[in-house]
């Protein structure tokens, strides 16, 4: 009996394509707690390091005693900067072109900072042995605030540095000084500055956040002797750039070194850079000739690897009296901590902070950024947003909201005023950004109207009029531009490699598919999204496509997954490969069907022969058909790779808008409503995107509310446990209201302009824009995060509004 | 955040736990739920080298009726607390209260008595305690005694427990007839303890107040009982103005620890907050 002919409709869906709210193939093993984390490796004869910190901030190394610790049974080895450097491994690059201690080598140069390593038998008995390893210090003065790090007889932190006075990034000035970076016309925006009726200035903080995944950062190192072979699992978003700087500072030939990064627990930025850790546990490994296991804990996570911001900013605005944007202006202070480890782009020290121009049209624009050292842990790389994109859009989002409380211009007003409008696109910034697509007036107007804005600004006159009213009412608003997909090759690379991204896609004879990417997913879902992109491109249902990636032995060489660019670059580069297979199919196809390419039509999942709706051939025909008897001419097989080099950064934008009540008794806030419209161009899984978007606001909400690493003037953090870093549970969690607009980038093959950042970059200048409101009738412009209820409180104090 | 090596004893008997904290002496420490013992072995604040074990003594967890009291034994986890019939009838502050302790993974394993005999002020149970009359029973090489709650916190992680103590039950009385009660609780975020909070009970003869409790958590070196915020509300009619009297004087006795959560300026006023929305709570649900 024949099996009943499916219409065009069953067999799109069966597809599960682009568009498809298919469920995530990873969760299957991740609710069955069947995920194999990097902890979860176990090796024979495996190995457990641990790592001796330093307690103080600054200091001098004056002596190490190992010999009680090494006394304990167990205990194979305890190593410091001494050791390593014969190796000259004592030092390591980072991608920012400084260097930093693997071990710290004579000073310590932050609390936490690696001193020395411990191996033993197991954990405990290492933890027992850190303990046992006794390091004196002659205590230095510390520098906490970037700015004093710059006055001219501040201590000097970097010593190794002496005497260089040329940076990786141009002329350092001042001992503590890293580089200043540029972009805009200064003349110009200085012209504009001048002549300007109004001009506002604010300084303000983007504190210092940590992302915290629920994985801390770890590795197993194992060194095969005999073959001489290094492979090693690690929490990492960027196996492929691992394996290099690993090979570089090993000395192990490239194709001998195997990176596997194996499920991650959230990364957000924490696991781009290579960490000290890494790199002790590959050396044991190396040394001792035995699997080495180095997991960190969440006190180490927190103190040590890439933090997050720390950016202080002075932004300036010139306009003309009824609110139009005529200039910006930029002054950056960026903390970098003891060592530059931000892993940027080479040619852009600060990322893509230029964006800062946002979403409107400014004509004239400059901005400096200059990168600082002081006694703080280094990394900068994080998070949701490792190019400081959500340090840029922070600052034009409130200097939006600052001209329009000088003007007494309401801040709908304002934007519908200044964003770039729909026929301005492809818009060329005054930073030089060329935005592919965007339809800010049409997005804007459907969110105000969904909130209902102006019965909400009159709800919040009433209250202001009351002064028994028990809560203050604010409303933020944000319109904000997002840069992702870096990059294209000609401006962005990473330690010389340009950040391209790679897609292999093998169809197998039955028609079944595997493909293999050098991206790695983090939480984002790319098993099941990769695949729905092949499936629409190929018409191979979704279920029966693997998509692997991670492991450096298989997967084609790219750059890895942050800085929201999988879907912009991996997503592209699936599709061009997926073009290529599709082409040599119809080949095939015309060849089975004897006639020529040009009288086939592809339809879902087939090519047809116009004309003739009954002459057809699958996908799973010719797969079988390719390997079976391909026609003269080809070769054998169904794949194809492809290293998709983008012709432009991908330009995602959204619309944030939030409702907070603050009691005035106690300073808390909450949120009332937070409605998050979000383009990203073409959707391929809307329930993954609305994911992300409901994590990056989770994310975004902590950081604003509450996230900040609290230092005292000795370079102590003081909140570095989950007691008192916020982490908000689903209980604190606002309920977020999504939307969306589709907006294609017209260069992007699928149109896919990346998600998982906007929601993060786009929230947290809205909370505050929203707590800022809640005062705005007392003439308060800017208030810094983290709105914690204490910090709240303060400020009702202060203003005399509070219960 | 690993700890030191300990050595693990469990026993059957209350008896058996007196005899082996006698003989092991100070370098023993009781194990109940750990959900604060852990953590600070964890850390290496503690590093006691033997732990004894008192999950798998019954006669220590449940909730029954004796006479006119109440007793819970000292093993009682937060979510049986919570869940208690007994509780919920006769001292519903208890089990309303539980609910703002910790999160639901902690509740599981968390015990009242090993909240209460661990001395920290940020605790939530002592002023439940104390707001309640509890009385402590206490068991020791000598045998039981009694001790009433507001002998019990002497100061911070100090009680009137000595190393070979065992806190066996608290006791309690159902609360008056008709009587209200609240426990206000500021917090930053799930699982935090208290930047400020204050439980009240409060009944009602006749439109006046018959009885009442104030009691402060984390705003002191113990939990506090605030006597003199009581005298200004015992025996009046509660107003708007005397409810702010009596958190004035709620907060004359504060002496809070600055720490992160914020300095001392704000935790009093946010004991005043506290006291006001509890005692305004309270009497919203006396009768
Ligand atoms: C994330 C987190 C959040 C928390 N938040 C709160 C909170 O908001 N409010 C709050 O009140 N608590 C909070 N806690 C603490 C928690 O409630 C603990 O469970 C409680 O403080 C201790 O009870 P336990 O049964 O776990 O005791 P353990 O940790 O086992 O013991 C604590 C101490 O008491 C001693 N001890 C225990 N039982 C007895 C006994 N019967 N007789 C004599 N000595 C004994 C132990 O030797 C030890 O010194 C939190 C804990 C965590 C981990």
């Amino acid at each position: 009996m024949n099996a009943p002919v499916k219409t065009p409709e069953e067999r799109q869906a069966e597809l599960q394509g682009m568009g498809d709210s298919r469920l995530r193939k990873e969760d299957a093993r991740f609710i069955q707690g069947k995920g194999q984390y990097c902890d979860d490796i176990k090796l024979p004869g495996m190995l457990h390091m641990d790592i001796v910190r330093s307690p103080i901030a600054h200091g001098r190394i004056k002596n190490i005693k190992k010999d009680d610790a090494l006394a304990i049974p167990g205990v194979h080895a305890v190593l410091t900067a001494d050791d390593l450097k014969p190796l000259n491994l004592h030092w390591m690059p980072t991608l920012a072109g400084d260097v930093a201690a693997v071990l710290a080598d004579e000073k310590v140069h932050f609390q936490m900072q690696e001193v020395a390593i411990v191996i033993a038998d197991d954990r405990y008995i290492a933890a027992d042995a850190v303990e046992a390893v006794e390091v004196e210090y002659e205590e230095l003065p510390v520098v906490m605030d970037p700015y004093a790090a710059l006055e001219a007889d501040a201590p000097v932190l970097r010593e190794d540095l002496a005497g260089k006075n040329e940076g990786a990034h141009g002329p350092r000035e001042h001992h503590n000084h890293i580089f200043t970076w540029e972009a805009g016309d200064k003349a110009a925006a200085d012209d504009v500055f001048a002549s300007a009726p109004v001009t506002v200035s604010q300084h303000m903080l983007y504190p210092r956040v940590h992302p915290c995944p629920l994985e801390t950062c770890g590795c197993v190192a194992s060194f095969d002797p005999i073959k001489g072979e290094l492979t090693t699992w690690m929490t990492s978003q960027a196996p492929h750039v691992v394996r290099t700087v690993v090979s570089m500072l090993s000395g192990v030939p490239e194709s001998k070194v195997r990176i596997i990064s194996p499920d991650i627990g959230g990364g957000f930025g924490n696991k781009v850079g290579v960490y000290p850790g890494y790199v002790c546990a590959i050396v044991s490994s190396i040394v001792l000739g035995k699997p080495v296991k180095w997991s960190e804990d969440r006190i180490e996570n927190i103190s040590s690897t890439a933090f997050a911001r720390d950016y202080h900013m002075d932004g300036h605005l010139a306009a003309t009296e009824d609110g139009k944007i005529l200039g910006l202006k930029v002054d950056v202070v960026a903390d970098h901590g003891a060592f530059d480890a931000c892993a940027d782009p080479t040619k852009f020290p600060a990322g893509l902070f230029h964006i800062c121009s946002g979403s409107y049209d400014i004509s004239a624009a400059h901005c400096s950024v200059k990168g600082v050292y002081t006694n703080k842990a280094p990394g900068g790389v994080a998070y949701r947003c490792s190019f400081r994109v959500t340090e840029a859009v922070y600052l034009i989002e409130r200097m939006v909201d600052v001209l329009a409380q000088k003007l007494d211009i309401d801040k709908a007003e304002i934007r519908r005023k200044n964003l770039i409008r729909k026929d301005q696109f492809p818009y060329t910034s005054p930073f030089g950004f060329e935005y592919d697509s965007g339809d800010y007036h049409t997005a804007l107007e459907k969110v105000l109207d969904a909130v209902d804005y102006k019965a909400l600004r009159a709800e919040q006159q009433e209250k202001r009029n009351d002064p028994d009213s028990p809560t203050l009412m604010g409303i933020g608003l944000v319109t904000f531009t997002e840069v992702v997909g870096a990059g294209p090759t000609k401006m962005c690379d990473i330690l010389g490699v340009g950040m391209f991204d790679s897609c292999e896609i093998r169809i197998h004879p039955t028609g079944s598919a595997i493909a293999r990417m050098g991206t790695i997913t983090q939480g984002q879902g790319h098993q099941t999204t990769y695949a729905q992109i092949i499936a629409s491109e190929l018409g191979i249902p979704s279920e029966v496509i693997q998509v692997e990636e991670g492991d450096t032995s298989t997967a084609p060489y790219g750059l890895g997954t942050y800085g929201s660019r999988s879907t912009p670059v991996a997503g592209a580069a699936i599709a061009m490969a997926a073009r290529k297979i599709h082409a040599k199919a119809k080949k095939i196809a015309a060849h089975l069907l004897e006639v020529s390419e040009s009288d086939l039509d592809w339809e879902i999942d087939r090519f047809k022969v116009r004309g003739n709706e009954d002459q057809f051939k699958t996908m799973a025909d010719i797969a079988f058909a390719a390997y079976q008897q391909p026609p003269e001419g080809l070769e054998p097989g169904l794949e194809a790779v492809h290293y998709y080099d983008p012709p432009n950064f991908t330009y995602p934008f959204g619309i944030y808008f939030c409702v907070v009540d603050i009691d005035k008794g106690t300073g808390e806030s909450s949120i009332r409503r937070f409605y998050a419209l979000d383009d990203c161009g073409t959707r391929i899984n809307p329930m993954i995107i609305d994911g992300q978007i409901h994590g990056g606001l989770t994310e975004g909400f902590a950081v604003a509310m509450g996230q900040q690493m609290p230092f005292d003037e000795q370079g102590n953090l003081l909140g570095n446990t989950l007691m008192d870093y916020f982490l908000p549970t689903a209980v604190e969690t606002p309920a977020w209201e999504t939307d969306y607009t589709v907006t294609p980038s017209p260069h992007h093959p699928i149109g896919a302009k990346g998600v998982a950042e906007s929601p993060h970059v786009g929230s947290i200048p809205t909370f505050t824009s929203a707590v800022v409101d809640a005062f705005a009738h007392l003439g308060v412009t800017h208030i810094d995060m983290p709105h914690t209820s204490y910090r709240i409180w303060k400020k009702l104090k202060e203003e005399g509004v509070q219960l | 955040m690993i700890p030191p090596n300990f050595e693990y004893h469990r026993p059957a008997t209350v008896d058996e736990a007196v005899g082996l904290l006698t003989s092991l002496g100070s370098e023993a420490k009781i194990l109940a739920g750990g959900h604060s013992l852990l953590p600070m072995m964890k850390l290496r604040f503690a590093m006691p080298e033997h732990l004894v074990d008192i999950n798998r003594i019954p006669e220590l967890s449940g909730v029954s009726v004796v006479g006119d009291d109440i007793v819970i034994g000292a093993m009682t986890t937060e979510n049986a607390v919570i869940a208690d019939p007994i509780l919920n009838e006769k001292v519903p502050l208890l089990p309303e209260a539980a609910k703002l302790i910790a999160d639901p993974q902690v509740r599981n394993r968390g015990t009242i008595g090993g909240d209460i005999a661990h001395g920290d002020p940020a605790n939530d149970h002592p002023a439940l305690a104390l707001a309640c009359d509890a009385v402590m029973t206490v068991v020791g090489p000598e045998g039981a005694r009694q001790i009433p709650a507001s002998e019990f916190f002497l100061g911070t992680y100090w009680t009137a427990l000595n190393d070979d103590d065992i806190l066996t039950a608290i006791t309690v009385k159902a609360f008056p007839n008709g009587a209200g009660f609240s426990y206000r609780k500021l917090k930053r975020k799930t699982g935090d303890w208290a930047t400020a909070a204050c439980a009240v009970v409060v009944a009602l003869s006749g439109g006046s107040v018959s009885h009442i409790r104030i009691t402060l958590t984390n705003l002191g070196p113990t939990a506090i009982r605030a006597h003199d915020a009581e005298a200004v509300l015992s025996g009046q009619t509660v107003t708007d103005e005397l409810i702010k009297q009596a958190a004035e004087k709620a907060m004359a006795i504060c002496d809070p620890a600055e720490d992160l959560r914020g300095d001392v300026e704000y935790k009093t006023a946010m004991a005043g907050q506290m006291v006001q929305r509890a005692i305004a709570e309270a009497l919203s649900r006396a009768n």
